[in-house]
Protein backbone atom coordinates (compact mmCIF):
# COMPACT_ATOMS: atom_id res chain seq x y z
CA UNK A 1 0.00 0.00 0.00
CA UNK A 2 1.01 3.53 -0.91
CA UNK A 3 1.26 6.35 1.67
CA UNK A 4 -1.52 8.66 -0.41
CA UNK A 5 0.33 10.97 -2.13
CA UNK A 6 3.37 11.37 -0.03
CA UNK A 7 4.42 8.04 -1.35
CA UNK A 8 4.37 9.80 -4.97
CA UNK A 9 6.83 12.82 -3.50
CA UNK A 10 9.09 10.16 -1.96
CA UNK A 11 10.14 8.45 -5.00
CA UNK A 12 10.81 12.01 -6.29
CA UNK A 13 13.44 12.46 -4.25
CA UNK A 14 15.57 9.99 -6.48
CA UNK A 15 16.02 7.82 -3.24
CA UNK A 16 16.68 4.26 -4.87
CA UNK A 17 16.56 5.16 -8.33
CA UNK A 18 19.33 3.81 -10.48
CA UNK A 19 20.31 7.06 -11.90
CA UNK A 20 23.68 7.28 -10.17
CA UNK A 21 22.94 9.93 -8.06
CA UNK A 22 24.94 10.03 -5.00
CA UNK A 23 22.78 9.22 -1.87
CA UNK A 24 23.82 8.62 1.92
CA UNK A 25 22.71 4.15 2.34
CA UNK A 26 21.07 4.00 5.71
CA UNK A 27 22.49 1.40 7.68
CA UNK A 28 20.70 -1.75 7.56
CA UNK A 29 18.21 -1.94 10.35
CA UNK A 30 18.77 -5.26 12.49
CA UNK A 31 15.48 -6.52 14.05
CA UNK A 32 14.64 -9.58 16.17
CA UNK A 33 12.42 -12.08 14.80
CA UNK A 34 11.08 -15.43 15.91
CA UNK A 35 10.01 -17.91 13.05
CA UNK A 36 8.17 -21.21 13.81
CA UNK A 37 9.69 -23.60 11.09
CA UNK A 38 8.37 -26.76 10.65
CA UNK A 39 7.64 -26.95 14.33
CA UNK A 40 10.57 -25.29 15.40
CA UNK A 41 11.28 -22.38 16.89
CA UNK A 42 13.94 -20.11 15.75
CA UNK A 43 15.56 -16.82 17.64
CA UNK A 44 17.19 -14.56 14.77
CA UNK A 45 17.95 -11.23 14.52
CA UNK A 46 17.78 -9.71 10.65
CA UNK A 47 17.75 -7.24 8.73
CA UNK A 48 14.83 -6.22 8.01
CA UNK A 49 15.28 -6.29 4.50
CA UNK A 50 15.41 -10.44 4.96
CA UNK A 51 13.03 -12.15 2.68
CA UNK A 52 11.23 -14.95 4.28
CA UNK A 53 12.97 -17.16 1.32
CA UNK A 54 16.53 -15.66 2.46
CA UNK A 55 15.60 -16.46 6.21
CA UNK A 56 14.82 -20.28 5.42
CA UNK A 57 17.84 -20.58 3.11
CA UNK A 58 20.77 -18.47 4.09
CA UNK A 59 19.73 -18.32 8.23
CA UNK A 60 18.08 -21.71 8.80
CA UNK A 61 20.34 -23.94 5.91
CA UNK A 62 16.28 -25.00 4.84
CA UNK A 63 17.66 -25.09 0.91
CA UNK A 64 14.83 -26.46 -0.59
CA UNK A 65 12.81 -23.64 -0.94
CA UNK A 66 14.21 -22.67 -4.03
CA UNK A 67 14.99 -19.03 -5.19
CA UNK A 68 13.74 -18.92 -9.02
CA UNK A 69 12.90 -15.41 -10.49
CA UNK A 70 12.75 -13.85 -6.61
CA UNK A 71 9.88 -11.80 -8.05
CA UNK A 72 6.99 -13.97 -7.46
CA UNK A 73 6.90 -15.18 -10.67
CA UNK A 74 8.15 -18.86 -11.19
CA UNK A 75 6.46 -20.19 -7.37
CA UNK A 76 9.65 -22.28 -7.34
CA UNK A 77 9.88 -20.32 -3.17
CA UNK A 78 6.30 -21.48 -2.48
CA UNK A 79 5.59 -22.46 1.46
CA UNK A 80 2.68 -22.96 3.93
CA UNK A 81 2.14 -20.07 5.90
CA UNK A 82 -0.52 -21.06 8.56
CA UNK A 83 -1.38 -23.56 6.22
CA UNK A 84 -1.60 -21.20 2.93
CA UNK A 85 0.56 -21.38 0.04
CA UNK A 86 2.62 -17.90 -0.66
CA UNK A 87 5.54 -16.58 -2.26
CA UNK A 88 7.65 -16.75 0.56
CA UNK A 89 10.26 -14.48 -2.22
CA UNK A 90 7.68 -12.00 -1.61
CA UNK A 91 7.22 -10.78 1.74
CA UNK A 92 9.54 -10.03 4.60
CA UNK A 93 10.71 -12.61 7.76
CA UNK A 94 10.02 -10.18 9.98
CA UNK A 95 6.47 -9.85 9.07
CA UNK A 96 6.00 -13.63 10.12
CA UNK A 97 6.80 -13.77 14.35
CA UNK A 98 3.62 -14.94 14.62
CA UNK A 99 2.75 -17.78 11.88
CA UNK A 100 3.15 -21.70 11.61
CA UNK A 101 5.34 -22.14 8.42
CA UNK A 102 5.66 -25.31 6.75
CA UNK A 103 8.58 -25.82 4.27
CA UNK A 104 8.71 -28.92 1.63
CA UNK A 105 11.50 -30.06 4.64
CA UNK A 106 8.54 -29.78 6.71
CA UNK A 107 5.99 -32.22 4.72
CA UNK A 108 7.67 -35.14 4.63
CA UNK A 109 10.72 -37.39 5.04
CA UNK A 110 12.95 -39.63 2.84
CA UNK A 111 11.21 -42.68 4.94
CA UNK A 112 7.63 -40.97 5.38
CA UNK A 113 6.65 -39.03 2.19
CA UNK A 114 4.26 -37.27 1.97
CA UNK A 115 1.18 -38.37 -0.15
CA UNK A 116 1.95 -35.13 -2.67
CA UNK A 117 5.46 -36.10 -2.46
CA UNK A 118 5.05 -39.52 -3.37
CA UNK A 119 2.59 -39.14 -5.70
CA UNK A 120 5.21 -36.73 -7.91
CA UNK A 121 7.53 -39.62 -7.51
CA UNK A 122 4.79 -42.44 -8.91
CA UNK A 123 3.64 -39.64 -12.00
CA UNK A 124 7.80 -38.83 -12.73
CA UNK A 125 6.17 -34.93 -12.05
CA UNK A 126 9.54 -33.37 -12.86
CA UNK A 127 12.80 -33.32 -14.69
CA UNK A 128 15.35 -31.37 -13.14
CA UNK A 129 13.51 -31.12 -9.90
CA UNK A 130 14.29 -27.22 -9.41
CA UNK A 131 10.27 -25.77 -9.29
CA UNK A 132 9.51 -29.38 -7.32
CA UNK A 133 9.71 -28.29 -3.62
CA UNK A 134 7.13 -25.22 -4.57
CA UNK A 135 5.21 -27.28 -7.17
CA UNK A 136 4.38 -29.74 -4.00
CA UNK A 137 4.26 -27.07 -1.10
CA UNK A 138 1.70 -24.95 -3.98
CA UNK A 139 -0.12 -28.43 -4.40
CA UNK A 140 -0.98 -29.09 -1.18
CA UNK A 141 -2.11 -25.48 -0.43
CA UNK A 142 -4.48 -25.77 -3.40
CA UNK A 143 -6.02 -29.70 -2.47
CA UNK A 144 -6.74 -27.32 0.93
CA UNK A 145 -8.27 -24.51 -0.96
CA UNK A 146 -10.51 -26.78 -3.13
CA UNK A 147 -11.67 -28.41 -0.15
CA UNK A 148 -12.93 -25.16 1.67
CA UNK A 149 -15.14 -24.91 -1.37
CA UNK A 150 -13.01 -21.33 -3.12
CA UNK A 151 -13.83 -21.31 -6.55
CA UNK A 152 -11.03 -20.45 -9.58
CA UNK A 153 -11.71 -18.73 -12.50
CA UNK A 154 -12.63 -21.45 -14.35
CA UNK A 155 -15.42 -23.03 -12.34
CA UNK A 156 -18.50 -22.91 -14.21
CA UNK A 157 -20.93 -22.13 -11.34
CA UNK A 158 -19.60 -19.97 -8.34
CA UNK A 159 -21.85 -21.03 -6.25
CA UNK A 160 -21.05 -24.51 -6.20
CA UNK A 161 -17.85 -26.26 -4.56
CA UNK A 162 -15.79 -27.10 -7.45
CA UNK A 163 -14.50 -30.66 -8.86
CA UNK A 164 -11.15 -30.66 -9.47
CA UNK A 165 -10.26 -31.91 -13.13
CA UNK A 166 -7.18 -31.23 -15.28
CA UNK A 167 -8.58 -28.18 -16.34
CA UNK A 168 -8.52 -26.52 -12.75
CA UNK A 169 -5.86 -28.22 -11.50
CA UNK A 170 -3.96 -25.71 -14.60
CA UNK A 171 -5.36 -23.12 -13.75
CA UNK A 172 -4.91 -23.24 -10.20
CA UNK A 173 -1.55 -24.25 -10.58
CA UNK A 174 -0.68 -21.47 -12.79
CA UNK A 175 1.89 -20.19 -10.04
CA UNK A 176 4.24 -22.65 -10.63
CA UNK A 177 6.20 -22.66 -13.58
CA UNK A 178 7.94 -25.89 -14.90
CA UNK A 179 10.74 -25.13 -17.44
CA UNK A 180 11.32 -28.99 -18.11
CA UNK A 181 7.44 -28.40 -19.32
CA UNK A 182 6.55 -31.87 -16.73
CA UNK A 183 2.83 -30.57 -16.31
CA UNK A 184 0.80 -33.33 -17.42
CA UNK A 185 2.56 -35.56 -15.10
CA UNK A 186 2.51 -33.08 -12.18
CA UNK A 187 -1.65 -32.70 -13.12
CA UNK A 188 -1.59 -36.20 -12.69
CA UNK A 189 0.41 -36.68 -9.32
CA UNK A 190 -1.91 -33.95 -7.76
CA UNK A 191 -5.23 -35.71 -9.35
CA UNK A 192 -4.20 -39.08 -7.34
CA UNK A 193 -3.20 -36.88 -4.19
CA UNK A 194 -6.38 -35.27 -4.14
CA UNK A 195 -8.55 -38.87 -3.91
CA UNK B 1 17.18 -3.39 -1.74
CA UNK B 2 17.64 0.20 0.44
CA UNK B 3 17.09 -0.31 4.22
CA UNK B 4 14.39 0.33 6.01
CA UNK B 5 12.67 0.10 9.11
CA UNK B 6 10.21 -1.36 10.08
CA UNK B 7 6.94 -1.34 12.59
CA UNK B 8 3.44 -2.80 12.71
CA UNK B 9 0.80 -0.25 13.32
CA UNK B 10 -2.27 -1.55 15.71
CA UNK B 11 -5.16 0.10 13.93
CA UNK B 12 -5.72 2.71 10.91
CA UNK B 13 -5.43 5.70 12.64
CA UNK B 14 -2.39 4.30 14.37
CA UNK B 15 -1.15 3.24 10.58
CA UNK B 16 -2.35 7.28 9.20
CA UNK B 17 -0.38 9.10 12.49
CA UNK B 18 2.97 6.58 12.36
CA UNK B 19 2.84 7.72 8.21
CA UNK B 20 2.29 11.32 9.06
CA UNK B 21 5.20 11.10 11.24
CA UNK B 22 7.79 9.85 8.92
CA UNK B 23 8.29 11.08 5.43
CA UNK B 24 9.52 8.31 3.66
CA UNK B 25 7.39 5.87 4.71
CA UNK B 26 5.22 3.43 3.04
CA UNK B 27 2.55 0.93 4.25
CA UNK B 28 2.99 -2.58 3.50
CA UNK B 29 0.28 -5.39 3.40
CA UNK B 30 0.86 -8.35 1.67
CA UNK B 31 3.66 -6.71 0.00
CA UNK B 32 3.49 -8.64 -3.21
CA UNK B 33 3.36 -5.23 -5.81
CA UNK B 34 5.84 -2.92 -3.19
CA UNK B 35 8.60 -5.72 -2.38
CA UNK B 36 8.91 -6.54 -6.20
CA UNK B 37 9.02 -2.75 -6.68
CA UNK B 38 11.78 -2.81 -3.90
CA UNK B 39 14.02 -5.31 -5.37
CA UNK B 40 14.25 -3.38 -8.28
CA UNK B 41 15.21 -0.24 -6.36
CA UNK B 42 11.81 1.41 -8.31
CA UNK B 43 10.34 1.86 -5.02
CA UNK B 44 12.83 2.69 -1.76
CA UNK B 45 10.60 3.61 1.14
CA UNK B 46 13.20 4.65 4.73
CA UNK B 47 10.31 3.17 7.09
CA UNK B 48 8.04 0.05 6.47
CA UNK B 49 4.54 0.45 8.57
CA UNK B 50 3.26 -2.99 8.91
CA UNK B 51 -0.87 -2.90 8.15
CA UNK B 52 -1.76 -6.16 8.36
CA UNK B 53 -2.86 -6.09 12.22
CA UNK B 54 -5.24 -3.65 11.97
CA UNK B 55 -8.31 -5.03 13.21
CA UNK B 56 -9.91 -4.80 9.51
CA UNK B 57 -9.61 -8.54 8.27
CA UNK B 58 -13.64 -8.71 8.17
CA UNK B 59 -16.40 -9.14 5.38
CA UNK B 60 -19.12 -7.40 7.07
CA UNK B 61 -23.12 -7.39 6.19
CA UNK B 62 -24.26 -3.61 5.65
CA UNK B 63 -28.04 -2.08 7.01
CA UNK B 64 -28.34 -1.44 3.23
CA UNK B 65 -27.99 -4.86 1.84
CA UNK B 66 -24.20 -4.43 0.59
CA UNK B 67 -20.81 -5.56 2.01
CA UNK B 68 -18.29 -3.59 3.72
CA UNK B 69 -14.91 -5.46 2.81
CA UNK B 70 -11.85 -4.66 5.48
CA UNK B 71 -8.80 -3.44 4.23
CA UNK B 72 -6.60 -6.41 5.36
CA UNK B 73 -9.07 -9.02 3.49
CA UNK B 74 -7.24 -11.13 1.10
CA UNK B 75 -7.84 -11.26 -2.65
CA UNK B 76 -8.47 -15.14 -2.12
CA UNK B 77 -11.04 -14.74 0.99
CA UNK B 78 -12.75 -11.99 -0.97
CA UNK B 79 -13.04 -14.02 -4.23
CA UNK B 80 -14.67 -17.23 -2.02
CA UNK B 81 -16.45 -15.68 0.28
CA UNK B 82 -20.15 -16.87 -0.63
CA UNK B 83 -21.41 -13.73 -0.30
CA UNK B 84 -19.36 -12.44 -2.87
CA UNK B 85 -19.98 -15.25 -5.08
CA UNK B 86 -23.64 -15.22 -4.71
CA UNK B 87 -24.37 -11.68 -5.33
CA UNK B 88 -21.33 -9.60 -6.90
CA UNK B 89 -20.05 -12.93 -9.14
CA UNK B 90 -18.27 -10.42 -11.20
CA UNK B 91 -16.35 -9.38 -8.51
CA UNK B 92 -15.43 -13.01 -7.31
CA UNK B 93 -14.81 -13.30 -11.44
CA UNK B 94 -12.37 -10.18 -11.38
CA UNK B 95 -10.36 -11.29 -8.36
CA UNK B 96 -9.95 -14.94 -9.24
CA UNK B 97 -8.62 -13.81 -12.90
CA UNK B 98 -5.63 -12.24 -11.55
CA UNK B 99 -2.26 -13.16 -10.26
CA UNK B 100 -1.82 -16.32 -8.72
CA UNK B 101 -3.34 -18.62 -6.12
CA UNK B 102 -0.02 -17.99 -4.14
CA UNK B 103 -0.45 -13.82 -4.26
CA UNK B 104 -4.07 -14.20 -4.33
CA UNK B 105 -3.29 -15.52 -0.47
CA UNK B 106 -1.39 -12.56 0.59
CA UNK B 107 -2.89 -9.51 -1.96
CA UNK B 108 -5.18 -7.24 0.00
CA UNK B 109 -8.26 -5.74 -0.77
CA UNK B 110 -6.72 -2.19 0.07
CA UNK B 111 -3.15 -3.29 -1.19
CA UNK B 112 -4.59 -4.31 -4.45
CA UNK B 113 -6.48 -0.92 -4.99
CA UNK B 114 -2.66 0.74 -4.37
CA UNK B 115 -0.95 -1.24 -6.66
CA UNK B 116 1.19 0.05 -9.31
CA UNK B 117 1.74 -0.17 -13.40
CA UNK B 118 3.16 -2.70 -14.63
CA UNK B 119 4.44 -0.62 -17.23
CA UNK B 120 7.43 -2.37 -19.29
CA UNK B 121 9.62 1.19 -18.29
CA UNK B 122 8.54 2.11 -14.61
CA UNK B 123 9.79 -0.84 -13.84
CA UNK B 124 13.51 -0.48 -15.54
CA UNK B 125 15.37 2.16 -13.90
CA UNK B 126 17.72 3.08 -16.85
CA UNK B 127 15.01 4.45 -19.09
CA UNK B 128 12.96 7.47 -18.38
CA UNK B 129 9.58 7.67 -16.56
CA UNK B 130 7.50 10.42 -15.38
CA UNK B 131 6.06 8.20 -13.34
CA UNK B 132 8.95 6.79 -11.31
CA UNK B 133 11.75 10.12 -11.91
CA UNK B 134 9.00 13.08 -13.07
CA UNK B 135 10.66 15.15 -15.73
CA UNK B 136 12.49 12.66 -16.68
CA UNK B 137 9.97 11.72 -19.65
CA UNK B 138 8.33 8.82 -21.11
CA UNK B 139 9.85 5.58 -22.68
CA UNK B 140 6.51 4.08 -23.38
CA UNK B 141 5.46 6.83 -25.56
CA UNK B 142 7.60 5.81 -28.15
CA UNK B 143 8.44 2.49 -27.26
CA UNK B 144 7.18 -0.71 -27.02
CA UNK B 145 3.50 -0.24 -25.55
CA UNK B 146 1.74 -3.26 -26.37
CA UNK B 147 -0.37 -3.22 -22.29
CA UNK B 148 -0.47 0.28 -22.46
CA UNK B 149 -2.91 3.01 -22.50
CA UNK B 150 -5.36 3.78 -25.37
CA UNK B 151 -7.97 5.79 -22.88
CA UNK B 152 -7.17 9.02 -20.81
CA UNK B 153 -3.28 9.08 -21.48
CA UNK B 154 -1.63 12.36 -21.05
CA UNK B 155 2.02 13.19 -23.13
CA UNK B 156 3.79 12.44 -19.78
CA UNK B 157 2.54 8.64 -18.93
CA UNK B 158 0.74 6.52 -20.85
CA UNK B 159 0.24 3.73 -18.18
CA UNK B 160 -2.85 1.71 -17.33
CA UNK B 161 -3.19 1.23 -13.60
CA UNK B 162 -3.24 -3.21 -13.37
CA UNK B 163 -5.90 -4.33 -11.07
CA UNK B 164 -8.59 -6.91 -12.10
CA UNK B 165 -10.52 -6.15 -9.08
CA UNK B 166 -10.72 -2.60 -9.29
CA UNK B 167 -12.62 -2.87 -12.76
CA UNK B 168 -15.66 -5.23 -11.16
CA UNK B 169 -15.63 -2.34 -8.05
CA UNK B 170 -16.06 0.78 -10.45
CA UNK B 171 -18.89 -1.26 -11.95
CA UNK B 172 -19.93 -2.04 -8.73
CA UNK B 173 -19.77 1.72 -7.55
CA UNK B 174 -18.09 0.71 -4.55
CA UNK B 175 -16.81 2.94 -2.09
CA UNK B 176 -13.32 3.49 -0.40
CA UNK B 177 -13.30 4.39 3.56
CA UNK B 178 -10.28 5.75 4.59
CA UNK B 179 -8.66 7.33 7.76
CA UNK B 180 -6.90 10.44 8.43
CA UNK B 181 -3.50 10.71 10.78
CA UNK B 182 -5.81 13.06 13.27
CA UNK B 183 -8.63 10.42 13.14
CA UNK B 184 -11.34 11.82 10.71
CA UNK B 185 -12.74 9.99 7.66
CA UNK B 186 -13.62 10.31 4.06
CA UNK B 187 -15.86 7.83 1.61
CA UNK B 188 -14.57 8.06 -1.65
CA UNK B 189 -16.34 6.83 -4.72
CA UNK B 190 -14.42 4.66 -6.27
CA UNK B 191 -14.40 6.69 -9.74
CA UNK B 192 -13.01 9.54 -7.75
CA UNK B 193 -10.04 7.38 -5.66
CA UNK B 194 -7.62 6.88 -8.82
CA UNK B 195 -6.41 10.00 -11.05
CA UNK B 196 -5.50 10.24 -14.84
CA UNK B 197 -2.24 11.19 -15.38
CA UNK B 198 -2.08 14.22 -16.37
CA UNK B 199 1.09 16.47 -15.29
CA UNK B 200 1.41 14.38 -12.68
CA UNK B 201 1.76 10.55 -13.34
CA UNK B 202 3.22 10.07 -9.65
CA UNK B 203 0.46 10.93 -8.35
CA UNK B 204 -2.20 7.73 -8.62
CA UNK B 205 -4.95 8.48 -6.22
CA UNK B 206 -6.38 11.45 -4.05
CA UNK B 207 -5.47 10.16 -0.87
CA UNK B 208 -3.65 12.97 0.93
CA UNK B 209 -0.79 12.31 2.82
CA UNK B 210 -0.85 9.63 5.32
CA UNK B 211 -4.11 8.87 4.68
CA UNK B 212 -4.90 4.97 4.94
CA UNK B 213 -7.44 2.43 3.54
CA UNK B 214 -10.11 1.32 5.87
CA UNK B 215 -12.71 -0.62 3.85
CA UNK B 216 -14.34 -0.80 0.74
CA UNK B 217 -18.21 -0.86 0.85
CA UNK B 218 -20.39 -2.46 -1.93
CA UNK B 219 -23.63 -1.43 -2.75
CA UNK B 220 -26.49 -3.63 -2.82
CA UNK B 221 -26.06 -5.64 -5.68
CA UNK B 222 -27.16 -4.31 -8.71
CA UNK B 223 -29.98 -6.38 -11.02
CA UNK B 224 -28.79 -8.11 -13.65
CA UNK B 225 -26.62 -11.07 -15.14
CA UNK B 226 -22.72 -9.92 -13.74
CA UNK B 227 -19.74 -11.11 -16.26
CA UNK B 228 -16.33 -10.62 -16.04
CA UNK B 229 -13.80 -11.07 -18.99
CA UNK B 230 -10.16 -10.43 -18.91
CA UNK B 231 -8.67 -10.89 -22.44
CA UNK B 232 -5.17 -11.54 -21.93
CA UNK B 233 -1.92 -12.77 -23.28
CA UNK B 234 -2.25 -16.44 -22.02
CA UNK B 235 -4.93 -18.46 -19.86
CA UNK B 236 -3.99 -17.65 -16.87
CA UNK B 237 -1.70 -15.17 -14.36
CA UNK B 238 -1.30 -12.61 -16.76
CA UNK B 239 -2.70 -8.59 -17.02
CA UNK B 240 -5.41 -7.87 -18.67
CA UNK B 241 -4.98 -6.51 -22.42
CA UNK B 242 -8.55 -5.68 -22.39
CA UNK B 243 -11.01 -6.81 -19.42
CA UNK B 244 -14.73 -5.91 -18.84
CA UNK B 245 -16.78 -5.79 -16.13
CA UNK B 246 -20.20 -5.73 -16.87
CA UNK B 247 -23.85 -5.52 -15.45
CA UNK B 248 -26.13 -6.07 -17.67
CA UNK B 249 -30.71 -5.96 -17.20
CA UNK B 250 -32.34 -7.53 -20.38
CA UNK B 251 -35.05 -8.96 -20.77
CA UNK B 252 -34.30 -10.92 -23.77
CA UNK B 253 -35.06 -8.86 -26.68
CA UNK B 254 -33.84 -5.37 -25.26
CA UNK B 255 -31.48 -3.70 -22.49
CA UNK B 256 -33.04 -2.57 -19.47
CA UNK B 257 -29.38 -1.01 -18.03
CA UNK B 258 -26.04 -1.81 -18.58
CA UNK B 259 -23.12 -0.92 -16.16
CA UNK B 260 -19.58 -1.35 -18.34
CA UNK B 261 -16.27 -0.98 -16.70
CA UNK B 262 -13.02 -1.41 -18.52
CA UNK B 263 -9.30 -2.37 -17.60
CA UNK B 264 -6.35 -2.24 -19.29
CA UNK B 265 -7.00 1.02 -21.44
CA UNK B 266 -6.18 3.90 -18.85
CA UNK B 267 -4.55 4.87 -15.71
CA UNK B 268 -7.87 4.00 -13.62
CA UNK B 269 -10.95 1.38 -14.25
CA UNK B 270 -13.11 3.35 -16.97
CA UNK B 271 -16.39 4.02 -17.46
CA UNK B 272 -18.69 6.03 -20.01
CA UNK B 273 -21.89 7.07 -18.85
CA UNK B 274 -22.58 8.04 -22.08
CA UNK B 275 -22.10 4.67 -23.78
CA UNK B 276 -24.61 3.22 -20.50
CA UNK B 277 -27.47 5.60 -21.52
CA UNK B 278 -26.97 4.78 -25.27
CA UNK B 279 -27.90 0.76 -24.03
CA UNK B 280 -30.48 1.87 -21.30
CA UNK B 281 -34.00 0.44 -23.23
CA UNK B 282 -31.91 -0.48 -26.18
CA UNK B 283 -32.50 -3.51 -28.68
CA UNK B 284 -29.86 -6.28 -27.63
CA UNK B 285 -28.83 -6.46 -31.21
CA UNK B 286 -25.00 -5.78 -32.69
CA UNK B 287 -26.07 -2.30 -33.98
CA UNK B 288 -26.62 -1.01 -30.07
CA UNK B 289 -23.68 -2.55 -28.97
CA UNK B 290 -21.29 -1.07 -31.79
CA UNK B 291 -22.73 2.20 -30.90
CA UNK B 292 -22.06 1.73 -27.34
CA UNK B 293 -18.38 1.17 -28.26
CA UNK B 294 -18.36 4.26 -30.18
CA UNK B 295 -18.99 6.20 -27.30
CA UNK B 296 -16.84 4.16 -24.49
CA UNK B 297 -13.79 4.48 -27.13
CA UNK B 298 -14.17 8.63 -28.13
CA UNK B 299 -10.80 9.38 -27.62
CA UNK B 300 -8.98 6.73 -27.84
CA UNK B 301 -5.80 6.96 -29.34
CA UNK B 302 -3.00 3.90 -29.95
CA UNK B 303 0.45 4.24 -29.47
CA UNK B 304 1.54 1.88 -32.36
CA UNK B 305 1.94 -1.56 -30.77
CA UNK B 306 -1.26 -1.18 -28.24
CA UNK B 307 -3.10 -0.15 -31.42
CA UNK B 308 -5.07 -3.40 -31.04
CA UNK B 309 -6.24 -2.54 -27.89
CA UNK B 310 -8.92 -0.59 -29.62
CA UNK B 311 -10.89 -2.67 -31.86
CA UNK B 312 -10.08 -5.35 -29.08
CA UNK B 313 -12.34 -3.35 -26.87
CA UNK B 314 -14.94 -2.67 -29.38
CA UNK B 315 -15.22 -6.76 -29.84
CA UNK B 316 -14.98 -7.86 -26.14
CA UNK B 317 -18.02 -5.78 -25.35
CA UNK B 318 -19.71 -6.87 -28.29
CA UNK B 319 -19.17 -10.47 -26.73
CA UNK B 320 -19.80 -9.87 -23.65
CA UNK B 321 -23.63 -8.14 -24.20
CA UNK B 322 -23.72 -11.05 -26.37
CA UNK B 323 -22.97 -13.51 -23.40
CA UNK B 324 -25.29 -11.49 -20.89
CA UNK B 325 -28.38 -11.49 -23.43
CA UNK B 326 -28.03 -14.94 -24.95
CA UNK B 327 -26.23 -16.57 -22.01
Amino acid sequence: MAVGVGAASLVTTGQGSAQGKAEAPSPPSMTPVRLSVNGQVHDLTLDSRTTLLDALREHLRLTGSKKGCDHGQCGACTVLVNGRRINSCLTLAVMHPDDQIVTIEGLGEPDHLHPMQAAFLEHDGFQCGYCTPGQICSAVGMLGEAKAGWPSVVTADLAQSPRLDDHEISERMSGNICRCAAYPNIRAAILQAAG
Amino acid sequence: MKAFTYERATSAKDAAAKAAAHGGAKFIAGGTNLLDLMKLDVEAPTHLIDVNHLGLDKIEDTPEGGLRIGTQVRNSDLAADLRVRQRYGVLSRALLSGASGQLRNKATTGGNLLQRTRCYYFYDTTKPCNKREPGSGCAAIDGYNRILGVLGTSPKCIATHPSDMAVAMRALDAVVETVSPDGGTRAIPIADFHRLPGATPQIETNLRHGEVIASVILPPPPSGVQIYRKVRDRASYAFALVSVAAVVDHDGGRIRSARLAFGGLAHKPWRVPEAERALTDAPAIAASYNAAADLVLQGARGYGSNDFKIPLTRRTLAGVLAQAVEG
